[in-house]
């Protein structure tokens, strides 16, 4: 099971195979010298009780400290390169995680909270490192440790050993009847936290009502209630877990016990001598650290593994949007776009968004697409730069089938500008340059003059190079609108698409973005979507979706004539004009 | 009011004034933490008897060869062993027992505190960041409580007994064992200095890896837009290097750090071997005593060590418990201080004279409201998005305070009156009805007991919710979270006119829903709201077509005031703002039934009567 959930690990590893076995072999080289201490020091009080000189005595003292150097440089040389290698893992797998992520389409997005997604890269990444560091570093250490010392003391004594090894055993026992008791008593103080967690989270979502209807006493009440439950979960826990240190001790204790009492007696019947004695007592307390610490790494394996195969889960997501498997060669689009009987759903088995549209965009022209909120607009346009691919019918773009075309190469001729103006926390320039692979200082300037956004820039303290966003400057979500204007713009798009993107910039500036966007793209194929029927006068056909369908087009000289939907929200807008004006 | 409660901390390490607060938890505990510190005093003596013992046996009976003697060693060093066992036990109980307490204690103090913050505080914060103040952040505090601050005199307990021994036995020995002590604090001290600069540095650049993930994953269809994954990576890539490298750099001095450590406890015990050998020589020291010398100087190293480990522990109590006192230290809403004036029952006369109010400075959202509802009024709000409805609302209710003008029920100014006690008088439904988890009784009795189980479902029939309700297997027990939810958005609202009714509330104010409902519903909900106004003064901000055209008087808000005044036909045949808005929003509603004006008993109702047939001829 936990072998399964780690298996992905073993390629990351393997990339640094040497380092590994360098480590390992640090890792035995400190031991050997760790261990041989206790030696030293028996041959030392051996000499004591034979009455050596004092020259012998500044020796072992010397040899003990020339050990303990040699020890330390070979234990900072492991510990440097074993831990330094989970580290390295780590941006590995961060690394790979992210270039995933961005590998996924949209739909994949929507579905899965970003909150989820942080906490995959973060908190089970961490837990992943735990394994691969101090996890995988104090099981080898405890493995060669519990080795070497176990046969050192056996060299000393083999019955001495028995006796005192005896506690271990039960110890392990005990420890794992507790163990699994633990485990359940913590999930459910684990369920409780998560109970009490959304109970505050309810409190406050519903702060309105608690006061409303003057719950805060009651709502206290409540709280405290399962705040209680809380503590007695965690005591009942307590009671467990409280006896671990307090019996590791104690059993750590008895073996010395039993080395005082038997050993000592060993000595007096000449068996050992003093100086094994405590050599032995050395071993075993040398003993005691790694396997308490055992019980720690076998929970970083399992939190680890678990950690693991959440990553996994999202490293094993197939992109659902991708490069078809023979796509075509093409270089650059003329900006035809064809929809045939286009069927979209978000979710299989969902009610479809888009219920077939059939369409036909000449290169060059312009098509505006009008209707009522939650008609399909947007998710029609997003289905050509295959942000989502449609789910029946075909979407064509200079007869060729969408998905044929080389992601990148569709992806390059088209300008798209959203609702909302999406910034990175960095300059303005790069932000705007985030269309172009390349750009000069100019086209940047040209970009953002016919976007109106020049001389907002200009206002700005480091004007191109102000940066937005979580350390810099907050850009109203008018400036915003036109940054992303001028993003699209700045790569002279085939196609340009403009999802209803003025509606926080004030009509006189609308319009002078208006022209300049006839000027730089006279040639390329637009579709506008928007709420102020007054910016698609001009376009050359005007689409009126309703429930996913269309159910009226034309010019608008035509569809004011039919007197239907659009002459209808034609005269609402209207009003809102002049109810604006008011 | 209330601004936005930053994350951002000055994480300083130990601070003197957030610790002396943070002890103030202690204090209705003082008997558990001194008896708990007495606990760890007896455990660090227990703690040096070990070695004392291994020093009595080597030199009275080991060397002398009597075994019998060793049986009692034995024996008394498991009484020991099994006594330290006991009070250990006890000890971590206890401090546990102290710690959830306190975690108690705070959560409570945070959770209460904060149901009287002003509603501002909390629409201005979002949920997620309050609710670590009250989960995570006192979670962090617990190991402080737990195994912090306690354990820390246990270890100070151990140092000082074991030192203390040491000069019993033998005090210049004791001086030379102890002399490597200053390099010990030297090395911990400048390995302190080192990993907490890295650390700073360490936390920095996880931060800018999470900002710049949640980013991009929230903008992942701009890059993908854009073709910049390829960017995008390297940006990622380079900031996951800087943060690998900073990790280094502590994996490094953490390297040094541990071997450091283990070297200087070699460095005590080649002393003792080299200075106490040569007094063993000399008979100025017992063999046992050496050998129980080492051992003292192999204990004497872990306290120390765990002191280090304390110092990580302190630094996240520090950040925690600062978050945590911002909050508590922030000033409650001043209406739930006034002592509630004793009224009778509202009468519900509202009036508004000539009230100015903004969110933020002088950024007017109403300008120069008056108007009077008079006791059994209907009164509908119309008026286009941001006009201010909203607020008119948040005044009345008291959950925001007027910058300018006066706000009277029954003729007496609002905020003379206890908030919580006028809320108490009105009915507020707002659009997005909120349900506690819990049963359906519970969100419809919301605390008050006294409602019986027989009114509860006489309510619910009134309101046409009972229809929906006795469907379900467990009837008002059902759970109202049962997978995802068990009730539509209009049985939502039908629950909520029902939870106000509950109240007999003589003022109603209500936000009216506008989220798209079957035509079934929508026709009971219109039923409901009827009945629900009738003889009550009500103020609602109408979406329906049958509510304004049922209004006795219309107020029509733009851009923060009163433009128009008058009733539905009157304001149509003035053709201005309330026309256009009429055909905009209003015009296009089909009507679905005749609605009758008469309300009343729910069973002589001729609407609900008919709608019955047709479901029954079906």
């Amino acid at each position: 099971m936990i072998l399964k959930e780690l298996s992905p690990l073993f390629s990351y590893l393997s990339k640094h195979k040497k380092g590994i076995a360098v480590g390992c072999v640090w890792l035995i080289l400190t031991n050997c010298f760790v261990l041989s201490l206790p030696w030293v020091l028996k041959y030392a009080i051996d000499g004591l009780k034979g009455g050596i000189n004092s020259r012998a005595l500044s020796f072992y003292a010397s040899l003990i400290l020339a050990v303990s150097l040699v020890a330390g440089v070979f234990r900072f040389l492991m510990r440097r390169g074993l831990i330094g290698i989970s580290r390295k893992i780590e941006y590995d797998l961060r690394n790979d995680f992210f270039r995933h992520l961005q590998r996924l389409s949209p739909s994949y997005f929507n579905r899965t909270p970003t909150g989820d997604l942080m906490s995959r890269a973060t908190n089970d990444l961490d837990a992943v490192r735990m394994l691969l560091g101090p996890g995988l570093l104090n099981l080898f250490n405890t493995i060669i440790i519990s080795i070497t010392a176990v046969s050192l003391m056996i060299y000393i004594d083999p019955w001495l050993s028995l006796y005192s090894l005896i506690p271990l055993p039960f110890l392990s026992l005990i420890i794992n009847r507790m163990g699994k008791e633990l485990y359940w008593r913590f999930e459910r103080v684990q369920a409780h936290y998560s109970r009490l967690s959304a109970q505050v989270q309810e409190n406050f979502a519903g702060i309105r009502v608690v006061k409303a209807y003057g719950q805060e006493s009651d709502q206290i009440k409540r709280f405290r209630r399962s705040n209680l439950e809380f503590v007695s979960k965690n005591m009942s826990l307590v009671k467990i877990w409280g006896f671990f240190l307090p019996l590791m001790l104690l059993f750590s204790g008895m073996g010395m016990l039993i080395v005082l009492w038997l050993g000592g007696k060993a000595v007096i019947v000449n068996r050992i001598t003093l100086g094994e004695f405590v050599a032995f007592n050395g071993y075993l307390i040398m003993l005691v650290w790694p396997i308490t610490a055992l019980g720690w790494v076998l929970n970083l394996f399992q939190r680890g593994a678990t950690s693991m195969g959440r990553i996994s889960q999202i490293l094993q997501q197939k992109p659902d949007i991708s490069n078809a498997s023979h796509p075509i060669r093409v270089t650059s689009l003329r900006g035809e776009i064809e929809l045939r009987n286009v069927i979209f759903a978000y979710e299989e088995n969902s009610e479809p968004v888009l219920k077939g549209i059939s369409l036909k965009i000449p290169p060059g022209s312009t098509l505006a697409i009008v209707g009522p909120t939650g008609s399909g607009k947007s998710t029609l346009v997003n289905l050509i730069p295959r942000l989502y691919d449609p789910t029946g019918g075909s979407l064509l773009i200079d007869g060729t089938d969408i998905r044929r075309i080389p992601l990148k190469i569709l992806r390059r001729h088209i300008g798209y500008v959203p609702q909302e103006g999406f910034l990175f926390s960095d300059t303005i320039r790069e932000n705007i340059a985030l269309g172009k692979i390349s750009f000069k200082e100019d086209e940047v300037m040209a970009a953002a003059s016919a976007s109106q956004i020049l001389e907002d820039i200009n206002h700005f303290p480091r004007k191109f190079l102000t940066q937005t966003g979580e350390r810099g400057i907050t850009l109203s979500g008018g400036q915003k609108q036109r940054v992303g204007l001028a993003r699209a713009l700045i790569a002279n798009p085939r196609i340009l698409i403009l999802d209803d993107p003025f509606s926080q910039v004030d009509t006189s500036t609308e319009e002078a973005i208006w022209k300049s966007i006839r000027e730089k793209t006279a040639g390329s194929t637009k579709i506008l979507v928007t709420h102020r029927i007054s910016s698609v006068r001009d376009a050359d056909r005007i689409i009126v979706l309703s429930g996913g369908k269309i159910v009226e087009e034309g010019t608008h000289k035509e569809l004011l004539a039919r007197k239907g939907t659009y002459a209808e929200l034609y005269r609402k807008q209207l009003i809102r004009q002049e109810l604006e004006e008011l | 009011m209330h601004g936005y409660v930053s994350d951002e901390i000055a994480g300083k390490a130990y601070d003197s004034r957030l610790m002396r607060r943070l002890l103030q938890y202690l204090a209705p505990y003082k008997i558990q933490v001194v008896f708990s510190l007495l606990l760890l005093l007896l455990i660090s003596l227990l703690q040096l008897v070990g070695p004392y013992l291994t020093k009595i046996a080597i030199d009275r009976y080991i060397s002398h060869g009597i075994s019998s003697g060793l049986n009692r060693i034995a024996l008394l060093f498991f009484f020991v062993l099994l006594v330290a066992f006991i009070l250990r036990f006890l000890q971590t109980y206890i401090m546990e027992w102290v710690g959830q307490r306190i975690m108690h204690d705070l959560r409570m103090n945070i959770f209460s505190h904060m149901q009287q913050l002003p509603l501002s505080f909390f629409d201005q914060n979002p949920v997620g960041r309050l609710m670590t103040r009250v989960t995570t952040d006192v979670q962090v505090l617990n190991e402080l409580f737990s195994s912090g601050v306690v354990t820390i005199f246990g270890d100070i307990f151990t140092l000082a007994g074991i030192i203390l021994v040491l000069f019993i036995m033998n005090w210049k020995l004791s001086l030379v064992t102890l002399s490597v002590v200053p390099l010990l604090f030297y090395a911990t001290l400048l390995f302190r200095k080192k990993v907490r600069s890295s650390f700073r540095l360490i936390r920095k650049r996880i931060a800018r890896i999470n900002a710049f993930l949640q980013e991009n994953i929230s903008g992942m269809w701009v890059v993908q837009l854009f073709s910049q994954e390829a960017k995008k990576f390297r940006q990622f890539a380079h900031i996951n290097w800087q943060y690998c490298q900073a990790y280094l750099k502590t994996i490094f001095y953490y390297a040094l750090f541990f071997p450091a450590v283990e070297f200087i406890s070699a460095l005590a015990i080649a002393m003792i071997i080299w200075y106490g050998g040569s007094q063993v020589l000399g008979a100025t020291l017992s063999l046992g005593a050496l050998v129980a010398f080492i051992q003292y100087a192999e204990r004497f190293f872990y306290p120390i060590r765990d002191l280090s480990e304390k110092y990580n522990i302190l630094q996240s109590a520090m950040a925690a418990s600062e978050r945590i006192f911002n909050i508590l230290d922030l000033a409650v809403d001043e209406s739930y201080q006034q002592v509630p004036r004793q009224l009778p029952p509202l009468k519900g006369k509202v009036e508004f004279r000539n009230v100015w109010f903004a969110y933020q400075g002088e950024e007017w959202v109403l300008e120069d409201i008056s108007f009077t509802v008079n006791k059994g009024e209907k009164v509908a709000i119309v008026g286009a998005t941001g006009a201010g409805k909203t607020s008119i609302i948040n005044l009345l209710t008291r959950f925001y305070q007027k910058n300018r003008g006066r706000i009277l029920i029954d003729g007496i100014d609002i905020e003379e009156l206890d908030a919580g006690w006028l809320r108490s008088q009105i009915g507020l439904i707002m659009q997005d009805v909120f349900l506690f988890s819990g049963s359906v009784e519970e969100n419809l009795r919301l605390g008050n007991l006294e409602l019986g189980q027989a009114r509860l479902e006489e309510l619910s029939r009134y309101v046409h919710l009972d229809q929906f309700i006795s469907q379900f297997p467990r009837g008002y027990q059902t759970d109202v979270r049962e997978r995802g939810s068990i009730l539509s958005a209009g049985q939502k609202q039908l629950l909520a006119f029902a939870r106000a009714l509950a109240r007999n509330p003589q003022l109603l104010i209500l936000d009216e829903a506008t989220s798209n409902i079957d035509p079934q519903t929508e026709l009971l909900i219109q039923e409901a709201l009827l009945k629900l106004m009738d003889g009550r003064t009500s103020i609602i901000i109408a979406h329906r077509l049958s509510t304004i055209q049922n209004a006795d008087k219309i107020i029509v808000i733009h851009k923060g005031k009163i433009r128009e005044m008058g009733t539905h036909e009157e304001l149509l045949a003035q053709k201005q703002i309330y026309y256009m808005l009429y055909q905009i929003q209003y015009k296009d509603q089909k009507r679905l039934a005749p609605l009758p004006l008469a309300t009343g008993n729910p069973s002589t109702n001729p609407a609900s009567e008919k709608r019955k047939k047709k479901e029954d001829s079906k």
